[in-house]
């Protein structure tokens, strides 16, 4: 169908001008998703030549150390703020949330759709960064004096922040509203989806948060093109301010990040072992309340290094290691949810369970890097870049496309799962073992992050054997999961227009986005009737 | 409540009591960094395989036999559930004060210079690290005549601290022999010690804080050699100097 007739005769729109003109909970998921995944692939490019470059000694593939640093600059930025956030918060919230609560869309329809065409032209910015000739190469942290003092374009780099924070913000505050003021008539808090506890905490973080990030990059913009001293302590500025606004937000980014993506996770689990979430309450407050009240106050952990007085370095350890408390609650009712379940696998399932062991390497490697003595080395080295991997790159990327097969039927009306589906899971998760673990171990003995060249330490054996050895398994990891993202990728788009008709509830969820709408749903979700919901239901209403 | 601060008085009495003890001995920080790496792998591994088990015999153990069945997990009673969220955050907090106290000891010993330490100045640049000793011989980290980075020699015997400043960007003085390393940067002098009982000429010092395109490239060898070797060739640096 390429156009829709409207009501009481008039004119059929063309489907690309409802699409442009969308205020539609649900197709601006789409366009978030298909945004979320173009940044993914474009930044997943960049992995692969930062892999490729660093499998030998020398220079091999990029024409000098500026670019390379500009190809990990856009790896970074591009991955975390152009692909895991919006992909969470923009496209999983966007489509589920308001389909979760019984609500007909969010509250601000207009400013939903103003927030992805913001994000649409971030994107378009952060891509014309690779036709100019001077390329921001100042990593996605952006520290000065550099990011002042280089010649690559820092203010590519601001103007794209002040997009995505502004897109954000009016996120925040649109889904605060909608789940605040649009509960269907019964729905009590305590009713609600974890993925709508967990988006709610993801929004707080980014209203409370981004501001500060926005101050951090302006006054970096200011430095660098009107002349300001704020960094610059040649003229009373601080080198320090800089690291230490920046981190205040992205320190707690990373729960905007992980929290949505643990929802999707209690989502899937949930419905696929047909069992009640387990510990709920302990799960919503102490859980992940916990952790959003902790999260403003471990920021100095990225700052151990630093130079920071080491008072706060200390300080910081004891909040750190304590935010493991509401983690450690919040993934406890996780495990526990499959306790006495009844376990379908299907290719949701599947990322979900690699989900459990990604969440265990990534947070279990976190907890050396809590401690500033051990980070005194560990610092800078692959070992962090291998724990963040773990943490954000994996657990919260298999979330997420455990989180697209899971909700597929409901967004297509068909099945995504199926031999391609199985083959390329394996793909990928054997391809992020095989890419990772080699760079936990040299990290450890000291190679350093942001390297294209590690010449100095070609006499330096681990295990026998020298650092280009484990780069050239991580490089054949890399190589593995491109081919499983690619074959991912095909089958998503081949599944949506040929893939097996499902039904409206394939997995028998007892979750209102499954129980009360079509496949798709419709404008309005649910029809004509309004949802209204017993003040004893629950999503998770498999064996009373 | 109580508990809460009587564990972190008895932890700021035992962090006094042994940081006194400290300051009188000889410490070696890069060998109690691996110390206490090998207690948090331990700790790590062993939460990391008991919840991994648990998981697998659970996503085993709990398949569905038919289509239509149903999980049968009950509801948890008021006191299940506080139980099952105070009983396991006391476990995990405990574990966090032992990581704590010992995390503390070991970053005691790395920030505490010892009072006879040598003072070796640092001025980092884009892209080379330049040292001057007390007797103000300088010798800079640049490339040798057979375009290796020139190795920087310290004497065996005393501690030598590091005081470092940058005249430019962000850069960090990564020592990975000594587990260690420390930003530079304008506006403050910051600091790295290191226990040279040991020679050796293996110590790479690399760059750790992006600071451009030859970020790569900014290290030097540090060797620790008998005092006779280091004073032959602080001369024979100063001369060239």
């Amino acid at each position: 169908m390429s156009t829709h007739a409207t009501t009481a005769g008039h004119a059929a729109v063309p489907a690309w001008k409802e699409w442009l003109l969308t205020t539609d909970h649900k197709r601006i998921g789409v366009m978030y998703l298909v945004g979320s995944m173009a940044a993914f692939g474009v930044a997943g490019l960049m992995a692969l030549i930062i892999r490729a470059e660093q499998m030998e000694l020398g220079m091999q593939i990029v024409t000098s150390g500026t670019q390379y640093n500009s190809f990990l600059y856009f790896h970074g930025a591009a991955m975390i703020l152009a692909f895991l956030i919006p992909g969470l918060t923009g496209f999983a919230a966007n489509y589920f949330l308001p389909l979760m609560i019984g609500a007909r869309d969010v509250a601000f329809p207009r400013i939903n759709a103003f927030s992805v065409w913001l994000f649409f032209f971030a994107i378009i910015l952060a891509l014309l960064s690779f036709v100019i000739p001077d390329a921001p190469d100042i990593m996605w942290t952006g520290y000065p004096p550099y990011s002042v003092t280089t010649s690559g374009n820092t203010a590519f780099y601001v103007f794209t922040v002040h997009l995505l924070g502004f897109s954000s913000i009016l996120g925040a505050v649109n889904f605060l509203v909608t789940v605040i003021y649009m509960r269907a008539p019964g729905m009590g808090w305590n009713q609600l989806n974890i993925f709508v506890w967990t988006t709610v905490a993801a929004f707080v973080l980014q209203l409370v948060f981004i501001p500060v990030l926005a101050a951090a990059v302006t006054l970096l913009l200011f430095d660098k093109y009107l002349g300001t001293h704020f960094y610059d302590p040649s003229a009373g500025g601080d080198v320090l301010l800089y690291q230490n606004l920046f981190w205040f937000y992205s320190h707690p980014a990373v729960y905007v990040i992980f929290l949505p993506a643990v929802g999707i996770l209690f989502e899937i689990i949930a419905t696929m072992s047909k069992n009640r979430v387990f510990n709920y309450k302990a799960a919503v407050y102490p859980g992940i309340w916990g952790i959003v009240a902790i999260s403003g106050i471990v920021w100095i952990h990225h700052l151990y290094i630093s130079g920071m007085p080491d008072w706060i370095r200390l300080g910081h350890m004891v909040t750190t290691l304590l935010i493991s408390v509401p983690v450690g609650i919040l993934v406890l009712s996780m495990w526990g949810t499959l306790y006495k379940g009844a376990i379908t696998y299907n290719t949701a399932m599947m990322y979900a369970a690699s989900c459990l062991y990604l969440i265990l390497i990534g947070g279990l490697t976190g907890i050396p890097l809590a401690l500033p003595s051990m980070t005194l080395h560990l610092s800078e080295t692959s070992y962090v870049h291998a724990h963040f991997h773990f943490i954000m790159a994996l657990f919260s990327a298999f979330a997420l496309f455990g989180g697209i097969y899971y909700w597929f039927p409901k967004m297509t009306g068909r099945y995504a799962d199926g031999a391609l589906a199985t083959f390329s899971f394996w793909m990928n998760f054997v391809g992020v073992n095989v890419t990772f673990w080699p760079l936990f171990i040299i990290g450890k003995e000291g190679m350093p992050r942001r390297y294209w060249d590690y010449e100095m330490f070609k006499d330096v054996l681990v295990m026998g054997h020298p650092f280009e050895d484990f780069h050239k398994v991580a490089t054949v990891g890399a190589g593995i999961i491109a081919i499983g993202m690619i074959m991912q990728t095909y089958n998503f788009i081949h599944s949506a227009f040929k893939g097996k008709p499902a039904p409206a509830n394939p997995w028998n969820s007892r979750s209102l986005e499954w129980t009360h709408t079509v496949s798709p749903p419709g404008p309005g979700n649910f029809g004509d009737t309004d949802v209204v919901v017993d003040e004893n239901w629950t999503p998770y209403e498999y064996n009373k | 409540m109580r508990k809460l601060l009587s564990a972190m008085t008895g932890l700021a009495g035992a962090t006094l009591a042994s940081g006194q003890a400290l300051a009188q001995e000889i410490r070696n920080p890069a060998e109690e960094w691996e110390h206490l790496w090998d207690e948090v792998m331990m700790d790590i591994t062993i939460i990391g395989v008991i919840m991994t088990i648990a998981a697998i015999v659970m996503l085993i153990k709990y398949r569905a036999t038919s289509p239509d069945q149903v999980g049968t997990a009950k509801k948890l009673t008021t006191v299940q559930s506080i139980s099952f969220a105070l009983i396991p955050a006391a476990v995990f907090m405990a574990d966090d004060f032992y990581l704590a106290a010992n995390g503390w000891t070991v970053w005691n010993a790395y920030r505490r210079v010892p009072e006879n330490a040598m003072e070796v100045k640092v001025t980092a640049y884009q892209w080379y690290f330049e040292f001057e000793y007390p007797d103000g011989t300088v010798a800079d980290g640049t490339l040798g005549d057979d375009d290796l980075p020139k190795p920087i020699l310290v004497p065996q015997g005393q501690p030598v601290v590091f005081r470092m400043y940058s005249e430019d960007v962000l850069h960090s003085f990564g020592l990975p022999y000594y587990r260690v390393k420390e930003d530079i940067m304008p506006g403050r002098i910051t600091y790295v010690w290191i226990n040279t009982e040991e020679a050796q000429t293996e110590a790479i010092l690399q760059c750790a804080e992006f600071c451009g395109e030859n970020h790569s490239k900014m290290s030097n060898p540090i060797h620790v050699v008998p005092q006779a070797e280091f004073e032959a060739w602080l001369a024979k640096t100063a001369a060239e100097g």
